[in-house]
């Protein structure tokens, strides 16, 4: 990475304590906790964008709530410009709110159904003071053309647009307030399809012209490849590989991206797998295992994966966690047997 | 605002739910057993003086005549004469009706201030002591049927503190606020229930929803987030619970009424019921309609207020 970067995160760590019913507590059941996410660090330039992919329960969703100051992390730090996200108070903190701002995966619920778009959007401009009087109009009328929502959309309600014009009201809103960071939670996956590419160019578009940081948490690897400069994949909470887009996608270190990409829908026809296809379901993150948290699904795992969790170290042009990736990636690496699932 | 288009239809849907209501009492008339000229007679009225009756009642017409005759008799204000009161059933219902409009508005009013700031502060105490120990208290009240509550806040609140009056009807707004009271709040504690818990679910899940996630993530302050984003959204279900109770309150001041012998159409009802007076049962029944019917309307435009999204009806 050359440039300084804006947003920065470090060890972070996420539980959630299950809620016991009281019957629990009285048989004496021990206290549960989800460990949402397990020392994360990650570092984004500005004007970069980073494409966060996993399958659904990683943690990717938490991650974009602390980042956006939503959820309050147990362990580790969130820094904006070097900044620590814990120790902004009063002024500072709205600043931060400001700058870094959340778009969420579906358009119906993250609109409020009882306000009509204009004043959506002059909420956000007069909370932060950006605009008064006549000027918050005139800002409106701007943020619509730059979105490209016709001006009439102003005395609209949420449900008279479709997905993809709520999705881009989402956008605008998000815009009013000039942030310099966007955290893009799913941003296209309750699209139809023909919809998800207009939103997502628009979105890039955006980015080019305004200079944004972009934060693409997603699940569908074709469309992150699209966009991200650099890419990190999660599982369970922690980060098993990070690297440019281009070298991840393509040379994929971590036997977990390897999966992903191989379970990835593509037109070439191949001939047969090449890795072999991931097995099992994403363990609980109620009992994450012990050692490297992939090994139970991992087709190379051996008796050091189950004692030792991998470091995240340089291999290839980016970062992974895993012990054997420069022998998984010169196909050195033995394929273990196949365990008896149990039934 | 709702347009007026709206509101236009919704006035002309209640003409057909009228129409309705009037051939259900028309007919719950002529299904009782006998005939509508013995309810109506003296007990000791001859065949000569029935038939007589018959003729001026209209009831040798053919049913559909009979009916009309009935609607332009209510449209006109015409009721017909109690044969309790021995006057004129409107009169009889229009004397009384104030005194329970007055105890609905008032147990309505005393449920909404129960349950709005409790269900708020429980909602955003989800599953914490306060909120569980507030739900624990309204499942008893809830489970405690009307009259019983009447009768125990009569006991302790009039008979052995003094502190309210056991029974009747004040003379100005503000005496009867005071006589009231106790009627109002042993309605008013069964409704809040209801209220209350349907209030704290839906506002709980407003509280969760994405918009107002955002509108804490881009750092609204937390009084204009629930005011402005939460209440407005929950309270549409809360209304329309509102708009239910209050058709069930109609027929709880029945029971309320006579429990603390408030002189109102609830209480009357009971008498005509007991006194067999049918046009004042039946001028009861259509009141008691019209009530509930005028009570959902105003449900309706209030909630299409609230909710744009029922405008378009």
């Amino acid at each position: 990475m050359s440039a300084e970067p804006i947003l920065s995160v470090s060890g972070l760590s996420v539980r959630f304590s299950k809620p016991r019913p009281l019957a629990h507590q009285l048989l004496g059941h021990p206290r549960q906790e989800v460990r949402a996410l397990n020392g994360i660090d990650l570092a984004v330039a500005r004007g970069e964008t980073l494409g966060i992919v996993g399958e659904s329960g990683c943690g990717k969703s938490t991650l974009a709530r602390c980042l956006a100051g939503l959820v309050t992390p147990t362990e580790g730090e969130i820094r904006f410009r070097g900044e620590r996200l814990a120790d902004l108070r009063g002024k500072d903190r709205r600043a931060y709110n400001r700058r870094v701002q959340l778009i969420f995966q579906d358009p119906y619920s993250s609109l409020n159904p009882r306000m009509t778009v204009g004043d959506m959007l002059s909420e956000a401009l007069t909370v932060h003071r950006m605009r008064s009087g006549s000027g918050v109009d005139e800002r409106i009328g701007e943020l619509f053309e730059l979105v490209r929502l016709p001006q009439d959309a102003r005395d609209k309600y949420p449900h008279e647009f479709s997905g993809g014009q709520r999705q881009r009201i989402a956008i605008a809103r998000a815009l009013a307030v000039e942030p310099e960071c966007l955290i893009a939670d799913e941003l296209v996956s309750a699209l139809d399809v023909s919809v998800q590419a207009q939103v997502v160019n628009l979105m890039l578009d955006l980015q080019d012209r305004l200079g944004l940081t972009v934060l693409f948490v997603a699940h569908d690897l074709r469309l992150v490849r699209h966009v991200s400069h650099r890419v990190a994949v999660i599982y369970l909470g922690s980060v098993v590989e990070i690297g440019p887009s281009e070298t991840v996608f393509s040379a994929p270190r971590h036997p977990y991206s390897q999966a992903l990409l191989a379970a990835a829908p593509t037109l070439e026809v191949k001939e047969g797998r090449k890795t072999p296809a991931l097995s099992g379901e994403l363990p609980s993150p109620l009992a994450i295992p012990p050692g490297c948290p992939f090994h139970i699904r991992c087709p190379y795992a051996a008796e050091r994966c189950r004692r030792e969790k991998p470091a995240l170290l340089p291999h290839g042009g980016g970062l992974a966690a895993c012990h054997f990736a420069e022998e998984i990636a010169a196909g050195t690496q033995p394929v273990r047997k196949a365990e008896p699932q149990p039934a | 605002m709702p347009s007026a288009a709206y509101l236009l239809s919704r006035l002309l849907q209640i003409v057909p739910t009228f129409l309705l209501v009037m051939v259900f009492i028309f007919l719950f008339v002529r299904l009782l057993p006998g005939d509508p000229a013995i309810a109506m007679a003296e007990a000791k009225a001859s065949d000569q003086q029935l038939a007589e009756i018959r003729e001026r009642m209209g009831l040798n017409e053919p049913l559909a005549v009979q009916f009309g005759y009935f609607v332009k008799n209510t449209v006109t204000g015409d009721l017909g004469r109690s044969i309790l009161m021995k006057r004129p059933v409107a009169e009889v219902i229009l004397e009384r009706l104030p005194v329970t409009v007055y105890l609905s508005l008032y147990a309505v009013a005393l449920s909404v201030l129960v349950a709005a700031p409790l269900a708020l502060f429980a909602a955003t105490r989800a599953n914490g002591p306060a909120d569980i120990a507030i739900r624990g208290l309204f499942q008893v009240g809830l489970s405690m049927p009307v009259f019983y509550i009447g009768l125990v806040l009569l006991t302790v609140l009039g008979a052995k503190l003094r502190l309210f009056p056991v029974g009747g009807y004040g003379r100005s707004f503000i005496d009867n606020l005071y006589h009231l009271a106790l009627p109002a709040l042993s309605i008013a504690l069964y409704t809040s229930a209801i209220l209350m818990r349907n209030l704290r679910a839906s506002l709980v899940e407003v509280l969760d929803s994405e918009f107002v996630q955002f509108a804490r993530a881009k750092g609204l302050p937390r009084r204009i987030v629930l005011t402005r984003h939460v209440l407005r959204n929950a309270l549409v279900s809360a209304v329309t619970l509102l708009g239910l109770s209050i058709g069930n309150l109609m027929s709880g001041t029945l029971v309320t009424e006579t429990v603390f012998a408030v002189p109102g159409v609830g209480r009357l009802m009971l008498e005509a019921i007991f006194a067999r007076d049918y046009p004042l049962i039946q001028g009861l029944t259509l009141t008691f309609a019209v009530i509930v019917s005028l009570t959902f309307l105003a449900t309706d435009i209030v909630q299409s207020w609230l909710d744009p999204r029922l405008r378009q009806a």
